[in-house]
Order: C-alpha cells, then structure tokens, then sequence
C-alpha cells in the first residue's frame, strides 16, 4: 500500500519557530518518502542535535535521535549492521560541520549507500544564533556580537574532497526541487549528500527568505524579484561521471564541479552537483571480503544453537594458538 | 627473560621460546614490556616454564638470553646467583655511557653501582659483577655463527641473514635448560609458516648455536627443563582470548580506533573475520564479524551503538584514553538502554601516561564516567580464561539488563602470553535477553508498540531497527515511545526504570560470576586478601609461596565492580582478621569502592604503579610484612621491574 503524507505525522507538537526552513525541509523529505518505492518498515532516520534533530520526532517512521556531531556515526553502525536498512541521517550545519565534520570527511571515504541531509542555515539556531562554519566570513547575525572571524566551509567542496558520491544542493522553499533531489540522493548507490539551504527567520536577519527570494533584486523589466538559488539542471549542467568516461573528461568534469561549487551570492546554483557510481560501497567492498555479508549480515547472524551455545567451532578458530605435547624420536 | 631493541624480534623470540616449551608439554607464563616508540629503545621479555601451572611473574630472572649490549647492562643484575647470562662476547668493550637509548638516570643508576664495587662502567664490568655473585657467564659468538649461517645457505648479504640473532639466543637458552632442539624446530616452523627460506636459516643457525652452548661447561646452572606429558593446551596474549570470546559471544560488529594496548584484540578478529560455525546441518557454513576502523573513538562507541540498535551484538576495543573520548556515547547508550559492550584495557594514566605500561587506574573512572546517573555493568576479569568467557557474559548482561556494558581488562593481561586449558565454547549460553517478537505490525497486542515501557524489572521488551516495530530513540529524557518529554513526573518514572534495572542485574547475575573467593586451607585465615584485575595471578602463585610458610591466607577476588556484590563482600570482610587490599594503582580505587558500599575500610594496603605489573614474590614479601605486624595499617608500595 502506497505511503500517504497523513501516514507519517506523529502526535508529536511542533516547536519549531513560525516560518522556519525547517517546515519546508519535513514537507520535502516526507513528500519524497511517499514517492519512493521504500519499506517503510525498513527506514530509520537519524538526526543530530538542533532544530533539525526533532525532525525525527514529526516522522512516524523509526527515529534516533543521537548526539551532537555524532549522526553519522551512529546511521553508519546501524546500516553496516544491517544493510537492508533504508538510513536517511539528518542534521543542521553545526552538527556535521562543525562538531561532527570530522565524521563527515570519514562517512565520505567509506561510501556507504545512505542518504545524509544537512539544513544549512548559517546559525546554531537552538543555542541563540552563534555562527556556523556555513556563515560567511564578516557576516553579522542579529545575535552575534561581532562580526564573523571565521571564512566558511563549503560543503559541496569538502564532500567533493571526502570521496562522497552524490552531492547536491537544494533549498527549504523550493519544495518540489527539494522532494526530487531527496529522491535522487536516496535512490543513489553511495554516500549521497543533501545540503538544504534554509532561512533561520529568528537568528539569521542576513540569509532570508526574502534574499533567497531576490527581493532585493527587481528584473527592470518583469519588476519582478529575481530569486538567488536556479536550477542547475536547465542549464545544461551535468554533474554525473560514468563508467565509460575516459580520464580526461573525469578531469574536466571534475573541474566543472568545483567552479560550480564555488558559486555563491547573487546566483547560487541548487541541483545535483556530482553523481559518481563508478566508486564501489562500502558494502561491496566488505563483501569482497565477508562473503556471506549481504546474505547474513551482522544483525541476522544466528547467535546461538537451539540449546543455546554458540554455533562458533571454536577449535577451528583456536587452532594456530593450540600446543601439544610433541613426540620427539 | 630476553631483550633487545624494539623491533628486533623481541616478541618472536620469545613466543618461539614460549611455543617451543609448551610443545614440550610445559606450562609457560611470559610478560612483555616495551617502550611506545616503533623501532629503537629496549623491550624485553620474560617467560617462566614450569611442570605445573604458572600465573605470575617471578622477581629473579633465571637464565637472561641477551643479543645486544643495552639487554645485558639493563638486566644482569636481575639474575639469580647460580643462574647463567648468555651473551655476545663482542660486547665486553661496550661502555655504558655510550649507548644512547639507555636513560641517563638508568647510566648513573648502573654506575654508580659497578663503581662501589671497584668496576669499570662497561659490559666487561657488568660481567665481572655477575660472576662475583656466582652467575654463569656463557658466551656465544653470534657474529660467527651467523656469517657461518650466510654462508652455509649461501646469502651474501649478512644483513638478511643478522635478524635470526633473536633466535640464536633462544636456541643457546634451550641448550642450557637441557631440553630437545626439535621442539624448538617445530615452533620455529610454526611461527615463520610457509617461509621456507626463513625456516632454514634459522633453523641452521639454532642447530649451532645450540651445540655451541650444548658444549659450554654448565658449572652450576641447575634449572633444568623436562618435557611432560600433558593435555593440549592454548598458548595465547589476553587480547586474543577477548576476541575469541567475542567471536564465540556472538559479537558481529566490532569498532575500534588503534590505541595501545587494545588493537591486537581488534586485528586479530580482523584477521579471523570469516569463522567456521559448527554445521547445522550445512557443512562447511562460515560465520563472519564486520571490524571497522573508525576515525576516532566517539564514532567507535557511537557506530557500534547504531550497530547494537540494528540488533547485531556490537562492541567497540579501547584503552584509558580512547575511553574517555567514548564517555558522551556510553551516556547516550545508557539514557536509550543501548545494549552495547566497551572492552577497557587500562594503562599507565593520565593523559597519555604511559602507553604501554600496565596500571589498574580506571576502575572510578569506568564506574562514573558520563554526567549524569544511569546504569551500566562493569565486568573485571583476573586471568585470561576469565577474559574468554567474560567476553561472551559481558554480551549477555548487556542484551539481559540492556545497558552499555565494560569489560575492563589492563595492559598486563593483554600483552601476557600465557598457556591454559583449552577453552570451552558452550561454557556460557547466548541469552539475548527480552525482545518483541516480529508479528509483522508495528502494534504489541492492539496497541502501538512502545520501546520504554515501564515494568517492575525495568526491562522493556527490546525491538531492533528494521523490525517493523516503529520506536524513537533519543539522548533527550523521554517517554515511553522515546519521543522528548520534560514532565517532571515522567522523568522519575524514567529514572526509576532505568536505574532499577541495576537491581535486576544484581539479583539475576549469579554470585558464582560476581566474585572469586580462595579459601585459605585454615579455619581462620591468617589475611584476607582482596584485589581485582590480573593481580590475581600473582596473587594465586603467592598464596602457595605463603603456605610454605605456614602461613595461610585466603583471597576475595572482586569481578562485578558494577552492580557491586555488596552483602557478599561484607559478610567475608566482616569475618576477616587482617584485610589486605591488593592494586595496581595509587589510591586503591576498589578499596574506595568497597568502603563506600560496605563501610568496610581496608587500612592495609599493598599498591603498586610504576607501570610493571606485580610479581608473585613481591606480593610473598610484602603479605608476610603486613602479617608481621597487623597494628601497623600500611601501605606498601611495590617497586620491581625495569
């Protein structure tokens, strides 16, 4: 039976702030959700800690809300366990790149088939607007002190130079273009990266949904506002390497993708910035190695006998470190 | 006991040593100590073989097999008089002060000694000091041998031939302990595998040795090696019976991030990742486990947590510091009921501390670490066997009482080699514990499936991710569904439900797993001993020295620190005439712990913490001090090791 959007509301009270991006991320993610061909039984969300880590709490799939920084870890170890898991990990940009970046870098080398989706708002919104390591460098939110002393990180660069397999950017109120890039990063074979940019309508006075929306920027002609964010796919853009690319358009795609990333201001480019299933999973590489991996993985092992002892022959395992007596002539 | 830089094939020789002795049906003990450096400064290793069981170090060394100088400087003064020191008569020149790996408090330490006694500051010096104390001096002509070896397999390169030196001393060893030269080719051919070059050339080399040393005049050395016969048994470091009983346990996730001295433990399950399982009816079915080495210890404990979730048995391998990176996913594991197992082997702390050396600091630390109160098991075992099937209990308490769940083992334990009886896999059943059994709904009996519900014991039926049973999870207090929840009377519900669980582990965990106790062979015992960890070995070992001596003492050997078998250890201290509490750390943390559960204080202390584990003869000596005196309430530090 197809999955409705009523099917995933929880009794759960919304506290999210009036007008938040993060409304415009759930409504994406759950539209997604009843339109992929997904088990829903199967489907875990893991968040961080922040506004977007209740997410999982308005989602009536299975939910784990972990720790700060910690999403990835965590949403790895369960799908490694069991891969049949679908694992969508979600969390703000403080989360996973700030505190967690580290994990971030390290969930790209692995390339596990998962989804990771980051609200990207510039602000620590749950601890009063602190900056972000998305804020860029000399911005003044309304709750900072001071201007920013920090350059930012680009996400798209840093999942680039991880070994992440999807990278795409989208924003919280274009929701269709939202719900189809989950869909693609979830349909994936990899590692695949959402960054979702997002107004903060209470700590973020600078990145609004009226700078996003370009109101700031009337076309003299149609005096109408010529939003930020445009599609990268209309244009012609195509982030995808295949196998049959020679290496030579592998170098210039790759450049491509990197100039593209780059862009940012006026024209932020949103879309699928790179998409490489050439790269094998995580998955596929421990099954080279663990053959019975996918057939029985860790979480479906039978661990026991009917009596109740272990099925493990323990002599064959113990064998080089087992000593007899030797007969010497 | 051998030496030599590290990197040298310390190690080998001595499980060469090792192998070859129990190939001989002998019981061996061997410790191994060693710098935190890769190649370069000292290590060196000891291993006692013996007719009937060792567990413990001994203060003298016997027989010291050196193939450097820096071995002989550091250690002649540990052999007994009438015991022998083999070594390589080139070195008699070496001057002390030039050998720049040793420490200059080590230099002037050896100095200072050789100069009281009108000796020059060479090896020629450290010789002559041996000698006046009635050691055996038996020099054998490494160089020679191995130019000879060279040339005999016909290698030019002297270099490739020089690394069997380790193995040369060993081969001398066994000369001068009267035992077989063909045990020792078997456990070299065991050791180097199919390296059939490797296997000649050292198997040549020994041969020469051997009847070099097998020539010597034996003078006095009387500790002669007898084979016997003998069950097949194990020869095996303590982070391999952790990862056999992990395998046997039904861990099938392990995480780690490299820390000394716990990742042999991880790279040995790696290396046995794919594991034979007793048919059932499919022959020839392999089991396997997934290792995965993470980008630091919180992703270690978090993703073996994601892992416990999913309802693999997962566990994660660190040491002291690793495990205080760990402390905010032991939290999360305990607020979410994660049955999740963190194996400890504790260091010289703290900070970086001493990496490598052995110390038993972490007891208050693992029993507290977290802000916060929840429940958490804490299991220490003592020897090795314990070490295998706390492995596979540590599993089931964790799924039973679902709580994050320490194994703490030490350094001492991990890098001991040791023989022991073969180990039994059916020894401890697989208890998974409480689950929701699949029905294929998200519902239990027509109601939403909840993951906390309250119950008397505290334990909720457990349901893994993917089950069909839809739960949330969060580090947040929560409710019954594990959705946030602030209510002040909810959080005490949650608090009671959590926290009651550590008395279903208390009442459900049999004693017999809870604690040892060895009872003295007199009605009253002379001492109570009490200790935890692998002092028990020479603790054991001790006892029997004490007996000879007519003096009888028993040992209260503490093994669950959380929940503590509080009224157990009351009732035996209670009826003690003269506790003694035994550690291998400065404060005396079990004895803390024991206070505080029993108001029992134990005012005579033995300690130790200059990061060499105890040895049977220092724990003899300073019982029978304390027992010489019990008015006095020592405390008496332990001082042995180089």
């Amino acid at each position: 039976m197809a999955l409705k959007l009523s099917d995933l509301r929880t009794d759960v009270h919304n506290d999210w702030c009036p007008g938040c991006g993060d409304f415009g991320i759930e409504a994406g993610l759950k539209m997604a959700l009843t339109e992929l061909p997904i088990d829903i039984n199967k489907l875990v969300l893991f968040s961080g800690i922040g506004c977007s880590g209740k997410i999982v709490h308005f989602t009536n799939a299975t939910g784990v809300h972990t720790l700060h920084g910690r999403v990835l870890p965590f949403a790895q170890g369960a799908k490694l366990a069991n891969p049949d898991l679908e694992v969508i990990a979600i969390g703000g940009d403080g989360d996973g790149l700030g505190i967690g970046v580290g994990h971030f870098v390290h969930a790209g080398r692995r390339n596990i088939d998962m989804t990771y989706i980051i609200h990207d708002n510039g602000v620590y919104g749950l601890t009063k607007g602190q900056a972000s390591p998305t804020l860029q460098l000399g911005m003044q939110t309304k709750s900072l002190p001071m201007p920013n002393i920090n350059t930012s990180v680009n996400p798209i660069l840093l999942a680039l130079a991880s070994g992440f397999t999807f990278i795409a950017r989208s924003y919280a109120y274009n929701t269709k273009h939202l719900k189809e890039t989950v869909k693609k990063a979830v349909a994936h074979k990899g590692f695949a990266l959402v960054v979702i940019l997002q107004p903060c309508p209470t700590y973020n006075d600078i990145n609004t949904k009226e700078w996003y929306g370009g109101e700031d920027r009337i076309d003299p002609v149609t005096k109408k506002p010529t939003p930020r964010p445009y599609e990268l796919e209309p244009t012609g853009y195509d982030g995808r390497i295949t196998p049959m690319m020679s290496e030579d358009d592998v170098e210039k795609k790759m450049s491509q993708i990197i100039e593209k990333s780059r862009e940012w201001g006026d024209k932020i480019p949103i879309g699928v910035f790179y998409q490489n299933e050439t790269i094998p999973t995580y998955e596929d590489r421990i099954k080279a190695r663990l053959p019975s991996y996918l057939s029985e993985p860790p979480a479906a092992q039978q661990l026991a006998k009917t009596n109740g002892t272990s099925p493990v022959n323990l002599a064959s395992l113990a064998k080089e470190l087992l000593f007899e007596k030797l007969v010497v002539a | 006991m051998t030496g030599g830089p590290q990197g040298s094939g310390v190690d080998s020789s001595a499980n060469i040593f090792a192998g070859a002795c129990a190939l001989a049906g002998l019981w061996t003990f061997g410790s191994r100590e060693y710098y935190s450096s890769i190649k370069g400064p000292h290590s060196y290793f000891e291993v006692r073989a013996k007719s009937e069981r060792i567990r413990s170090q001994v203060n003298n060394v016997n027989l010291l097999a050196t193939f450097d100088a820096e071995t002989l400087i550091r250690h002649a003064d540990e052999v007994c008089p009438a015991g022998g020191i083999l070594y390589d008569p080139t070195f008699s020149a070496v001057e002390i002060d030039k050998v720049d790996t040793i420490e200059q408090l080590v230099v002037v330490r050896i100095k200072d000694r050789l100069a009281k006694q009108g000796l020059p500051g060479t090896v020629a010096g450290i010789l002559e000091e041996a000698k006046k104390r009635n050691v055996n001096l038996y020099p054998i002509p490494y160089t020679d041998i191995v130019a000879k070896t060279a040339a005999q397999i016909g290698e030019h390169q002297l270099s490739k031939v020089s690394r069997i030196v380790n193995v040369l001393s060993v081969a001398a060893s066994f000369a001068i302990l009267g035992l077989d030269l063909n045990y020792l080719n078997q456990s070299i051919a065991r050791t180097f595998g199919s390296k059939k070059k490797v296997i000649d050339m050292n198997e040549i080399g020994a041969k020469m040795a051997y009847d070099i040393a097998g020539g010597l005049p034996k003078q006095s050395f009387s500790n002669q090696l007898k084979p016997i016969q003998n069950q097949p048994r194990l020869l095996l470091m303590g982070n391999e019976a952790v990862a056999l009983g992990k395998i046997v346990g039904g861990c099938r996730v392990q995480t780690y991030y490299p820390i000394t001295p716990a990742a042999d433990e991880s790279e040995f399950i790696e290396s046995h990742e794919n594991f034979d399982l007793f048919d059932g009816g499919q022959p020839g079915k392999k089991g396997s486990i997934l290792v995965t080495q993470t980008e630091d210890e919180i992703a270690a404990i978090t993703m073996a947590t994601g892992a416990a979730l999913a309802g693999a048995r997962a566990a994660t391998s660190t040491s002291g510091p690793g495990f205080s990176l760990m402390v905010e996913g032991l939290g999360w594991a305990g607020m979410n009921e994660v049955p999740v197992v963190i194996t400890q082997y504790s260091r010289g702390g703290p900070s970086t501390g001493q990496p490598t050396r052995h110390e038993q600091g972490d007891l208050k630390f693992v029993l507290s670490a977290s802000h916060g109160e929840f429940p958490r098991i804490v299991l220490c075992s003592g020897d090795l066997e314990e070490c295998f099937y706390d492995a596979i209990r540590i599993f089931n308490y964790a799924e039973q009482f679902q709580m994050p769940s320490i194994h703490l083992i030490d350094k001492s334990m991990a890098n001991t080699s040791v023989t022991i009886p073969q180990l039994k896999a059916d020894l401890v059943k697989i208890n998974r514990g409480k689950m929701v059994e699949n029905n294929g709904s998200s519902n239990v009996n027509g109601e939403p499936y909840r993951r906390f519900a309250f119950s008397p014991d505290g334990i909720s039926p457990r349901a893994v991710l993917g089950s069909g049973h839809r739960f949330w999870n969060s580090g947040d207090e929560h409710d019954e569904m594990g959705h946030i929840e602030e209510d002040p009377f909810n959080r005490i519900s949650m608090m009671d439900k959590r926290m009651t669980k550590l008395e279903t582990a208390a009442r459900e965990i049999p004693e017999i797993e809870k604690f040892n106790f060895f009872p003295s062979s007199k009605k009253q015992a002379d001492a109570t001993l009490v200790s935890w960890g692998s002092t028990k070995g020479a603790i054991l070992d001790a006892m029997k020295l004490l007996e000879k001596d007519g003096i009888s003492v028993e040992f209260l050997q503490i093994r669950l620190a959380n929940p503590f078998p509080t009224e157990s250890v009351k009732e035996k201290l209670s009826k003690a005439k003269l506790p003694i509490d035994i550690e291998q750390n400065y404060s005396g943390q079990m004895a803390q712990v024991i206070a505080e559960k029993t108001m029992i204080d134990l005012k005579n202390k033995i300690v130790k913490y200059n990061g060499r584990p105890m040895t049977q003869d220092e724990i003899y000596e300073s019982v029978k001090r304390i027992i010489s005196d019990p008015t006095q309430n020592r405390r008496v530090v332990l001082t042995h090791g180089a």
